[in-house]
């Protein structure tokens, strides 16, 4: 295996020290690193940041079932450009992830495409229908050892099978991720409900849908003394839901999006169906609320709820359009120019919201580690002088429903390094010498 | 002036020009021989995706009044029930070389995607899109207004004239109308002051800055406001979800709280006039006292209607074309 020097950089943006990559782990740092760096390829990283491999807990790879809109090939491409070493892959596929057989073939093509770990999201209830519970075991003692159980795109709505999830889920250190939406407050409904909402008359979407739904299910986890993630939440008064919650010793764990630290409802006036999400984008009060919760630890972690739709979902009427928005590729550069570059988080911060505990929530213990010593090479080297200007027809996801597209976003990746392979060089990517099929066909 | 999408990008000027030139279009069609050849050769598309007799028809008369070639493409189920797409449509009539396009449709924002998609370089004017905007129902209720309601309720000396210091009440289900949107801009722009009637589950949240106030209570309103028109909503039962058992407990009681009857026709200021969009749920919003009193202008609305939507294309679409003046073509 290749060793690499990564020469010139400042791990969590702190003091420069260089980084020998040797043997799929971090063998040196510092003084110790040149030294030890014959033959070593020297990854230039001047002016860079070196931080651990970014861990993704909310990406939609569409793979099985809408391989038109992103495989599993193409959303890793993107991951490993985004800087990520990991993603978790959500359940809502076709046929839906909620079984053994499903989220192993997804964890093996991830493994064989060999660009990111992906680890699959198995589904809570079977076909998402949130009747009855999943296999949950089955899933948990798979080759995939899935942790992370939701129903994302769908909330979780029935209380008695919430509280059951969360409670069996701790026969194997589990968690549920709860996509928070109580369904009969937001029927057809297709934008924050506020003052734009009543102006371009579009069916709101309430704050009290998602904040009734999150108040609940802390009250459950606290109740049966379970593990609760709060996937992407979105408003003002969530992160008060959340910020009380901890402040009671509830285990629970809460995630916002790029696009709801960078994006406001306001932007609907257009109808482009680009900038339809959900949840939905909310007003610019709701985004500061956000950007403090994440930036007081309340919101634990930044995910992209990286969402790719095929052109036909979004070229049409807002109505006719589907939810979601793409956010692997721009993902650190929205949380550098929202959070970093204002001065909110520290690099060290950034490491810990979308390495660390997305790693720890997941219960993925081979990423989310420090840069240090003997721990394994899952690293992004990251410039943050640079700025680019956001092309979604230049990303590596196969969709282009980026609501950045247009907009100049600070900092790219230089390289990103998976167990001491770089998977990205130079900011493009690295296909590996030899993937996994050949070796096993030989 | 490219595209009619919504009362609220007019300007008081642009309004009162289409009030004016409605006038005078209107002066045309009491002559024995309608037509004008204003848009001869030019191509008006009718594309409906929801059921509307009487706006179409109203566009398709108010166009062929003008000598427009007009076609009817009622499309039947729009890309959210799997037909064809919008935007398919859309290029099918730009190859055809539709000048304008009429488009109602049951998605709010519709017509501004179809406006600046790119999709079609003809004019797009809004006949209704979702909840949104109906720009010319609009037009055509301040147009009645003014004829009513300003000056000496004569034609000619009205001209130029706006709606300031009327007091409008619009009544009824305001959160599924876009009449009522359209409404609110468009009145506010040309000075009338508004006051929206609902019970508060049929008033949006986020109505705050709306350039209008708001009431619960019609009997308050008639006897302090003392509006000089009365707008009647149409309880719009095809928009309601049934979500919480529905918006209201009762037809009985929408009525009794919200309807115009003789009671509340009586204490009316003596001028005033009673409206409605149409079509009428009678008996719900509006009782046939009212909707027959000679004080209504329902009938009046649908053919002035005729008079503003070629108001409004004609000033779309005869003003790119040299040396057509509607002076010229209407003598």
């Amino acid at each position: 295996m290749t060793t690499y020097l990564i020469r010139g950089g400042r791990p969590y943006g702190e003091d420069v020290a260089d980084v020998l990559v040797r043997d799929g782990v971090v063998a040196a740092i510092g003084p110790d690193a040149a030294a030890g760096a014959d033959e070593a390829v020297v990854v230039d990283a001047d002016g860079c940041v070196v931080l651990p491999g970014l861990v993704d807990l909310h990406t939609h790879l569409r793979e099985p079932g809408r391989e038109d809109a992103e495989t599993i090939e193409t959303g890793t491409r993107a991951a490993a450009l985004g800087g990520f070493t990991a993603v978790h892959a959500m359940a809502n596929t076709s046929p839906v992830a909620d079984t053994a057989g499903v989220v192993e073939q997804v964890w093996r093509i991830g493994r064989d495409s060999g660009w990111v770990d992906v680890h699959p999201v198995g589904a809570v209830s079977v076909g998402l229908a949130g009747e009855h519970l999943a296999e949950l075991g089955a899933m948990a003692d798979s080759a995939a050892h899935v942790r992370v159980f939701s129903d994302d795109g769908k909330c979780v709505h029935d209380p008695v099978l919430m509280r059951r999830a969360l409670e069996y889920v701790k026969a194997f250190d589990g968690v549920i991720a709860q996509h928070s939406q109580d369904p009969r407050l937001t029927e057809g409904s297709q934008m924050h409900e506020g003052e734009i909402s009543a102006q371009l008359g579009l069916a709101g979407w309430p704050s009290v849908a998602e904040e009734a739904i999150i108040a609940r299910d802390v009250l459950l986890a606290d109740h049966v003394g379970s593990r609760l993630h709060v996937c992407h939440l979105s408003t003002a008064g969530s992160v008060e839901i959340i910020r009380w919650a901890k402040a009671r010793g509830i285990d629970v764990t809460a995630e916002a999006t790029p696009h709801h630290l960078g994006l406001t409802d306001d932007l609907v006036r257009g109808y482009d169906p680009v900038f339809k999400v959900n949840p939905p984008l909310r007003t610019a009060a709701d985004v500061e609320a956000v950007r403090a919760g994440v930036a007081d630890g309340t919101i634990d972690i930044v995910a992209t709820d990286h969402a790719p739709h095929t052109v036909e979902d979004k070229d049409c009427e807002w109505a006719a359009a589907a939810f979601g928005m793409t956010g692997l590729e721009t993902a650190l550069p929205v949380v550098q120019l929202t959070l970093v570059d204002t001065g909110r988080l520290s690099w060290r911060d950034v490491a810990r919201t979308m390495s660390e505990a997305p790693a720890r929530i997941g219960r993925v213990t081979d990423q989310g580690r420090p840069v240090a010593v003997g721990e394994p090479a899952n690293l992004l080297v990251w410039d943050p002088r640079s700025t680019r200007v956001v092309d979604p027809t230049a990303q590596a996801t196969m969709s282009t429903n980026s609501p950045f597209r247009g907009r100049e976003l600070p900092g790219h990746t230089v390289a990103t390094f998976l167990r001491g392979r770089p998977t990205v060089l130079d900011g493009r990517l690295v296909p590996a010498p030899t993937s996994h099929l050949q070796e096993e066909e030989s | 002036m490219k595209h009619l999408l919504s009362t609220a990008d007019l300007s008081r000027d642009e309004a009162v020009l289409i009030l004016d030139t409605a006038a005078q279009m209107a002066a045309t069609q009491e002559r024995a021989i309608k037509k004008l050849p204003t848009l001869r050769g030019r191509t008006v598309v009718n594309l409906f995706y929801e059921d509307s007799t009487r706006t179409r028809i109203s566009f398709e008369t108010a166009a062929k009044r003008l000598s427009a070639d007009v076609i009817n493409f009622s499309a039947k189920g729009s890309s959210v029930s799997k037909g064809e797409s919008l935007k398919d449509t859309a290029l099918t009539l730009q190859a055809m070389g539709a000048d304008a396009v009429v488009i109602r449709h049951p998605a709010s924002g519709a017509p501004h995607t179809l406006a600046t998609s790119g999709w079609t370089q003809g004019a797009v004017l809004n006949a209704g899109d979702g909840t949104h905007q109906h720009p010319t129902q609009a037009l055509l209720d301040a147009y009645t207004m003014r004829r009513h309601l300003v000056g000496e309720s004569g034609i000619a000396d009205v001209a130029g004239r706006d709606l300031a210091g009327l007091r409008v009440a619009i009544v009824g289900d305001v959160l599924h109308s876009r009449v009522a949107r359209s409404n609110v801009d468009l009145l506010h722009t040309l000075g009338a002051e508004v006051t929206l009637v609902a019970p508060p589950t049929l008033l949006p949240v986020g109505i705050a800055p709306w350039p209008c106030r708001v009431s619960y209570d019609l009997d308050a309103v008639v006897t302090d406001e003392r509006p000089d028109a009365i707008m009647m909503l149409r309880v719009q039962r095809e928009r309601m979800s049934n979500a919480g058992g529905g918006f209201f407990p009762s037809a009985v009681e929408y009525t009794r709280r919200y309807g115009l009857d003789a009671r509340r026709m009586a204490r009316l200021p003596e001028h005033a006039i009673v409206m409605h969009p149409g079509p009428m749920n009678r008996g719900l919003e509006i009782s046939a006292t009212a909707a027959d009193s000679p004080r209504a202008v329902i009938v009046e609305q649908v053919a002035n209607g005729v008079a503003v939507r070629m108001a409004a294309l004609y000033l779309l679409l005869a003003q790119e074309t040299p040396g057509s003046t509607l002076q010229e073509d209407a003598r």
